[in-house]
């Protein structure tokens, strides 16, 4: 167990220094904001670019997605994160031969590696939130006496967002260089499918079933609930109690932990076979 | 003079290695990049997704707006303002193909060459640098069109979107002079970002969602001048990037100059063809003497191949 602590600290230092240490930190403080609310804003002037067109304001809306936005630089930032690491000391450093026949788990310094950008993330979400309600009309009403579900959610959302993370680099041992691919694409079906935006309802039913199925939903929606429980949203998830979608999340994270492990396994077996491990595919 | 000399002075010579040079570096993009056939769920069925988010926000916008009105007037110019502003999300999600490939594959190339060690053998070869940059822009703009191209054909079946293209010939020019644009100043900045060294790697990433805000990639660029203040001098701003004016006039030339009312759109199609036209011809020139600029860089400090700094 003090061999995996050791290797997280020293990912974690390793990816705040490859993160930050290009720059003055009030500059990296500047990119680390900027990105999201650039974000937030391509919602903030779509809705009022609709409330211009059409003439109808609908404050819930707004706030809904606001806030489901703000948390979702989680998600891009977690899981790219973790699946970038391979990629990038494969193909970008090309150090990852030296890291992976150290004597460390290759699993733990991904994850070791990951914490410096959730961290940023946190920041990042933080500023949004604050900006929102400070200035766009966000509403949030958060009780001190859900401070501890909260913080519960937030654990077991961001254990998914890890394995689900630990999923793709696994993948990713597999694949040329699609780190922007995978980046943009893959949390583009959590936005789509996990209520992050919109309720559930608009999409169709097939697409309500997958969201149904992803973890990432009941983790939104918690939170949400936490965070703006007068809103007016019908987010489809009102037959479930506070903690039923906590022990959903519990579960889930233990499940995605257990696929984790596997994909990232087997791809790393599959990998080794093909001699893939340390490939460049730069064109 | 020698006759190795009289040969590189040679015009003839010269164009011919140049074009042999902005072929060779174009093929890898044109022939090896599709070799590697995951590129068709990465790069043109992924960023439907994303897309899709945003179509869904505005159809969420429309359920919320019509659910209490009774008027079928009044329900079908929602619904109708709704299907335009969908049109426009996937016109632009389309484009975000264009404006990624030039921040990672023409902005950050160089960079890119010099980390990986390809650099120094692009300097020693005996062509002009600019047919090195014009074979990545002609290369990357046809690897990025082949993907474009799959998602706005995926996005029109899937969100059954209709375009109505009054004017093609229009549409392609513009089209064309926009991607010449844009390339232009990727090609400008490829030599830049290398002289910044790897905050100009951070600086593309910073290049993504705000210029997709700024540009208007998801909406239509001139909300932002209705916002005023703060927003105004965005829009302003904005508009220097070649997608800003290309995405309003080609929204102009498929949806209609009447869609939205009119009043969400930045210039005219004419107008903004020619403006997109100067920014061509000023990012190419542009290109040249930040290349030339580096080139004189490199003889006097002699570090152009230092990697990771």
């Amino acid at each position: 167990m003090s061999t995996y602590w050791r290797t997280f600290k020293t990912a974690a230092w390793l990816g705040w220094e490859m993160d930050s240490n290009w720059t003055e930190p009030w500059l990296f403080a500047l990119y680390s904001i900027v990105k999201p609310v650039a974000g937030a804003f391509i919602l903030v002037l779509m809705y009022v670019v609709f409330t211009i067109i059409n003439g109808v304001q609908d404050l819930s809306a707004f706030s809904y997605m606001y806030i489901g936005n703000s948390f979702f630089i989680f998600v891009a930032s977690t899981m790219f994160g973790t699946f970038q690491v391979i990629q990038s000391d494969r193909e970008w450093y090309q150090t990852i031969r030296y890291v992976y026949i150290s004597p460390i788990s290759y699993y733990v310094y991904i994850v070791g590696r990951a914490a410096s950008k959730i961290a940023v993330a946190a920041f990042a979400v933080v500023v949004t939130l604050v900006f929102g309600v400070a200035f766009l009309n966000v509403r949030i009403d958060f009780a001190l006496q859900d401070v501890p579900m909260f913080l519960a959610s937030f654990a077991l959302g961001l254990g998914v967002l890890l394995a689900i993370g630990i999923c793709l680099g696994g993948i990713s041992f597999l694949t040329a260089k699609h780190t922007h691919g995978l980046a943009e694409g893959i949390p583009g079906i959590f936005y789509v499918f996990c209520g992050v935006l919109f309720p559930l309802s608009v999409l169709p039913d097939w697409g309500e079933a997958i969201g149904r199925a992803i973890p990432l939903t009941y983790w939104f929606d918690i939170t949400r609930r936490l965070l703006a429980p007068d809103s007016s949203i019908d987010a489809t998830l009102a037959g479930y109690d506070d903690g039923t979608i906590l022990l959903l999340l519990l579960v889930s994270s233990i499940v995605f932990f257990g696929l984790s492990v596997f994909i990232f396994k087997t791809g790393e077996h599959l990998a080794r076979k093909a001699g893939k491990i340390d490939m460049t595919t730069s064109y | 003079m020698s006759a190795a000399t009289a040969r590189r002075s040679d015009l003839r010579y010269r164009l011919s290695l140049n074009l042999r040079s902005v072929f060779g570096r174009a093929y890898p993009r044109v022939i090896g990049a599709n070799r590697e056939p995951s590129w068709i769920f990465f790069e043109a069925l992924l960023p439907l997704l994303g897309i899709a988010a945003y179509v869904f926000v505005y159809e969420a916008f429309r359920d919320r707006a019509i659910a209490g009105l009774t008027d079928p007037a009044q329900i079908e110019a929602i619904k109708a303002t709704t299907d335009g502003l969908v049109a426009s999300v996937v016109l632009g999600g389309t484009m975000v193909a264009f404006w990624l490939n030039v921040l990672w594959s023409m902005a950050s190339q160089l960079y890119w060459e010099k980390e990986i060690g390809n650099l120094q053998l692009y300097m020693m070869a005996p062509m002009n640098r600019m047919a090195l940059l014009g074979g990545m822009a002609l290369g990357g703009m046809f690897m990025t069109s082949v993907r474009a191209l799959s998602t706005l054909v995926a996005g029109i079946l899937v969100f059954g979107v209709a375009y109505e293209v009054a004017d093609p010939l229009t549409l392609v020019a513009v089209f064309f002079v926009t991607l010449i644009a844009l390339y232009g100043m990727g090609m400008m900045f490829a030599s830049l970002y290398l002289l910044w060294g790897r905050e100009a790697w951070h600086l593309s990433a910073l290049l993504e969602e705000p210029i997709f805000f700024s540009s208007g990639f998801y909406f239509p660029q001139a909300g932002l001048y209705q916002v005023g203040g703060w927003a105004r001098a965005v829009a302003i701003a904005g508009t220097f990037i070649p997608a800003t004016l290309g995405l309003d006039a080609m929204r102009q030339l498929v949806l209609g100059p009447t869609a939205f009312g009119g009043q969400l759109w930045i210039l005219g199609v004419g107008q903004e063809l020619a403006l997109l036209a100067v920014f061509a011809v000023v990012f190419l020139i542009l290109a040249r003497y930040a290349l030339a600029y580096l080139e004189m860089l490199a003889k006097r400090e002699g570090k152009l191949t230092s990697r990771h700094q």
